[in-house]
């Protein structure tokens, strides 16, 4: 038994009539190991930074100066048309709503989604217990595909418009909240759907009224994660392609001098806005899992 | 446990709550469906069921798995031009035509398979097609005009579009069009064109059979190297796929993925130290940096990654200080709450043995988080592998670069379907990846 805590391998037992001696051995050992990870680490941090600074089109000390340059000169231009915001955050609004919209649509039918594919994905619980891989797999290739991938092809077809990022974002949010639902229900209580089986319900029975009152908590409070996830996603989507704030955001910056003030109320509007729903889904969510 | 009957009262709240609850199991779904019924009406659903496209899906779905092939002929000029795709990197050299293409004094036929023919020659052009007849297309003072077949009787069917200057036939065979400058004629077939090795390749049409044993015994075609590494160097200086180039996104890809969570977790450790409760008393200063990372995290990724962007010019630092900077905000936060649940007997253990401060958070709190801090690491690092590809699309850097340039060109779509592929392995990959050291670092398995 004690050789074991020394590893198995019989050629290298420590000789067990010294334990100072084993004991020193192996915390030198240990640090040795410890001491090559750190060397390789930082030398492969070193040169990984070396060579991506290499490849960037401007330098890192060149360009650190400018960090501060280009929101320097943004907000110094929206502070002398600061008369201009008020009017300017009335016009963002309807693009802040559509990219809340794209957000919670896309939560929405990404949850709906998941349940089913997270209950057919989960040992014990699932329908047909054989293609479980294939449910996994799937939502595994969901999560694989980047959002921007599906919503620049879908806007190729389906032209410009909000539609593309929600099918886009529903289909990423399908795939990585299955996971996470899959990972609740296998911890649920199979006593209920036990029960509910002996009286004769059905799988979606079972499913309805056994296991989701119990797991309702933690995917609720999942959900509402991923829809603080999905608000940022959209306005990303905004700008890379189509709809949205991020869209305005896209245009005003492009624009450069002269509208930086509008660059300034949207990032603002946004910034408050992903600030709110942080706070206020991180209030339900302790609600939800604490149960208080 | 005095009174064991239910109270009139307490059965009227009992049946109360069910009622309630029976409610709420009406009123979710009903609000749920209101609101995607909204949504459909302010994301003008119904004209999108207009505006959309679906030649461009067939278009794009037939890009996935097949590809054509152009021959044109310039009628001011007579030359005939055979190009995969009809790009310049893919056309066939003087004097090489694929096996379906003959010219002969002048006189181009082109075999489109199951009995249809095409004919280019000083007259014009004709198309034989199985079933239905041969159609001639000559031109009148440059005007191209259409002789049906007699069987026709004169009616042009839908799949036949005639117009001032334009004929273009559509058959499952191929497709076909004469206009007043050009005759081309497209060519459909399964599978990725040129994806091993170009048209000026000397390995180009041969056969895997073939190409094994030109590798292991076959002469060398080029004295100065072996097959194997001319086949190697063909295929990596692809001029139509660009492998070697595509290899390298992808590397930059899980560069700027691996420094910017790395970093980040390197500069959040201590700064997490800082915002412990247990670790730095003094409260007004452990507020300001958590407030700190509650700005840098709620001051989104996006508009990091335009300012630095900005600042640092396009390329794989810039995604990677992004990457580093949005998550110094995620890490600090985690980390510190993960300081602020640590077990302090283990420290006061250490602190017995006359440790100093450095020594205690050494061996008697760094132990104690290790697995939860790389564990979060290794889950970020995974995600933003993928976020990496969408950071990398706004920075220009890696495979995102590659990949929103090939759909914004929108004709490269079977480019498209390889990068996706690829994006999706590397996910899939770092996944596994991540888990494995996960398991063997944490459980110890």
């Amino acid at each position: 038994m004690v050789d074991v805590a020394y590893g198995p391998s019989p050629g290298h037992r420590p000789n067990l009539s010294d334990p100072r001696e084993a004991y020193l051995a192996m915390v030198r050992r240990k640090r040795m190991y410890g001491g090559i990870i750190l060397v390789l680490f930082i030398a492969f941090m070193a040169s990984g930074w070396m060579l991506a600074e290499e490849r960037n089109a401007g330098g890192f000390w060149n360009g650190l100066p400018n960090v501060i340059d280009f929101p320097a000169e943004v907000f110094s231009e929206a502070w002398t048309n600061r008369a201009n915001l008020p009017g300017i955050f009335l016009r963002s609004v309807p693009s802040l709503i559509e990219t809340l919209n794209i957000a919670a649509v896309a939560t929405l039918l990404g949850a709906i989604a998941a349940m089913s594919l997270s209950l057919l994905a989960t040992r014990g619980l699932a329908r047909w217990p054989r293609l479980i891989p294939l449910f996994r797999r799937t939502m595994d290739a969901l999560r694989a595909i980047p959002e921007i991938v599906i919503a620049l092809m879908l806007i190729y077809i389906l032209g410009g418009g909000p539609v593309p990022a929600v099918i886009a974002i529903a289909l990423h949010t399908g795939g990585a909240l299955g996971k996470l639902f899959s990972e609740v229900a296998e911890n649920a209580d199979l006593k209920p759907v036990e029960g509910l089986a002996s009286v004769g319900a059905n799988w979606s029975q079972r499913m309805w009224l056994g296991v989701i009152p119990q797991v309702a908590p933690n995917w609720l409070s999942y959900a509402l994660l991923r829809f603080e996830i999905n608000v940022r996603a959209s306005a990303i989507l905004g700008f890379v392609g189509e709809g949205g704030i991020g869209h305005d955001l896209k245009l005003a910056m492009q624009w450069g001098q002269g509208r930086y003030d509008e660059v300034v109320a949207i990032f603002l509007l946004l910034f408050l806005a992903i600030v709110v729903i942080d706070t206020v889904s991180d209030h339900f969510r302790h609600k939800l899992v604490k149960g208080t | 446990m005095t009174d064991a009957t239910l109270s009139p009262s307490l059965a009227a709240s009992v049946t109360a709550s069910f009622a309630a609850r029976r409610r709420m199991a009406f009123a979710i779904p009903a609000v749920i469906l209101a609101y995607l019924i909204y949504a459909a009406i302010s994301f003008d659903l119904a004209g999108l069921a207009q505006r959309a496209r679906f030649d461009n899906a067939a278009i794009l779905l037939g890009d996935f798995w097949s590809h054509k092939t152009h021959v044109t002929r310039d009628n001011r000029t007579g030359t005939i031009e055979v190009a995969i795709e009809g790009e310049a990197r893919g056309t066939y050299p003087a004097g090489m035509l694929p096996d379906w293409v003959s010219i002969t004094e002048g006189v181009t036929s082109i075999d489109l398979g199951t009995g249809h023919f095409v004919t280019y020659d000083a007259d014009g052009a004709r198309f034989v097609i199985p079933g239905y007849g041969t159609l001639d297309i000559h031109p009148e003072g440059g005007k191209p005009v259409l002789t049906l077949p007699e069987a026709a009787n004169g009616v042009v069917p839908d799949w036949i579009s005639v117009s001032e200057n334009k004929v273009s036939v559509t058959t499952d065979a191929g497709r076909f069009n004469y206009t007043r400058s050009k005759v081309e004629t497209f060519r459909y077939e399964a599978g990725w064109e040129l994806f091993f090795f170009t048209l000026d390749s000397p390995f180009y049409g041969k056969g895997w059979g073939e190409l094994i044993s030109l590798a292991a015994t076959g002469d060398r075609i080029d004295p100065a190297r072996s097959n194997l590494g001319y086949m190697a160097s063909e295929f990596w200086t692809n001029k139509m796929w660009r492998h070697a180039d595509v290899a390298w996104a992808i590397f930059e890809t899980i560069l700027m993925a691996f420094l910017g969570t790395m970093t980040a977790a390197l500069v959040a450790l201590p700064l997490g130290f800082l915002a412990a409760r247990n670790f730095n008393p003094l409260g007004p200063f452990r507020f300001a940096v958590r407030r700190v990372f509650d700005f840098i995290r709620g001051v989104d990724g996006l508009i990091w990654t335009i300012i630095l962007s900005r600042a640092f010019g396009p390329g794989p630092m810039t995604g990677a200080i992004a990457i580093a900077l949005t998550d110094t905000g995620s890490f600090g936060k985690m980390f510190s709450e993960a300081l602020e649940n640590i077990d302090e007997k283990q420290v006061e253990g250490i602190k017995s043995t006359g440790a100093n401060a450095a020594q205690r958070a050494r061996f008697g709190v760094i132990p104690q988080i290790t697995p939860i801090l790389l564990s979060q690491v290794l889950y970020y690092l995974e995600s933003n592998t993928r976020s990496a590809t969408v950071i990398g699309a706004i920075v220009g850097g890696g495979i995102g670069l590659l990949l929103t340039q090939a759909i914004i060109t929108q004709k490269d779509w079977e480019e498209v379907a390889y990068y996706m592929v690829l994006i999706v392995l590397m996910v899939m990959l770092m996944d596994s990846l991540s888990g494995w050291i996960r398991r063997k670092l944490i459980k110890g398995e």
